[in-house]
């Protein structure tokens, strides 16, 4: 049983880690207002909440299980308060500030009808942190950093989101922005 | 207040408005995907209303997806008005 809730625990630490990724890459794109092949702007944004949200379940079983394991050593105050874990404090505390701040993000992207496009954005720029804490969270603490099929993962990953953001930095990221600022300049 | 907009109202008319408030608006485009009936896109991305302005009469087979636009709209510019 606790083999089983070992491997679970990894395995959906690793899948959300790629939903996550995935969701970053489709809110990039969605914030340069363009479609995605035959996928339509408004697919978009729906496709990468929802694949978030997904990211989100699946973070919230890697939780439970493996608070379940007697390996990770796991106290509920772990889950909220950072770097105070039994194994590995530094790497598992990453973890925990990345659900933290997981959390403030989805929250506050649900409820943005009510909080106002200000707060949701202020918090959604969190996100930026929140994906490399993730990451080195899963090389660090992770028993598979250093297997090939992590390593090809994880660097997978980073290179798809570095790219993404090399992108959200060019100009003309935004659609429109070359005839908006004027083609001369 | 839009004092130069032209008035929608006529007995005819749809009861409900979607309203655009340009300040916030960022010619995102998903509101043009949603209702192509009632906007297009200007050529730098914004919506255009067909001479309605900012305030566009919503007929009621239309009002799901308006109610959708407002939903989605990346910067929470459209809001739906009862009239
Ligand atoms: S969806 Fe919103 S931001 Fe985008 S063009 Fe329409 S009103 Fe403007």
């Amino acid at each position: 049983m606790n083999e089983a809730l070992w491997a679970l625990g990894r395995g959906t630490g690793v899948v959300s880690l790629a939903l996550f990724t995935v969701s970053v890459l489709l809110g990039i794109l969605n914030r340069s207002g363009r479609p995605l092949f035959a996928l339509p702007r408004f697919s978009v944004a729906l496709v990468h909440r929802n694949v978030a949200l997904l990211a989100t379940a699946f973070l919230a079983i890697h939780l439970v299980t493996l608070f379940g394991d007697s390996y990770a050593q796991l106290r509920l105050v772990d889950f909220v308060v950072p770097f105070l874990g039994a194994a590995k404090p530094f790497w598992l505390g990453l973890g925990t500030l990345a659900v933290d701040l997981m959390l403030a993000i989805v929250v506050t992207a649900l409820l943005r009808g009510v909080i106002g496009v200000r707060v949701f954005k202020a918090v959604h720029w969190l996100t930026y942190l929140m994906w490399p804490v993730a990451l080195l969270h899963s090389i660090g603490n992770g028993t598979d950093a250093g297997q090939a099929w992590f390593i090809a993962f994880a660097a997978t990953c980073s290179i798809a989101v570095l790219s993404a953001l090399g992108w959200r930095l060019s100009r003309g990221f935004v659609e429109y922005q070359n005839v908006r600022i004027g083609k001369a300049s | 207040m839009n004092l130069r907009a032209p008035d929608p109202r006529s007995a005819a008319d749809p009861t409900v408005l979607l309203h655009i408030d340009w300040t916030k608006c960022d010619g995102r485009g998903l509101c043009t995907e949603i209702l192509p009936e009632l906007l297009a896109r200007d050529e730098w991305g914004y919506p255009l209303s067909y001479g309605y302005g900012s305030n566009v009469p919503v007929p009621d087979r239309l009002l799901d997806a308006a109610t959708d636009a407002v939903s989605l709209c990346p910067r929470q510019a459209l809001t739906l008005i009862d009239r």
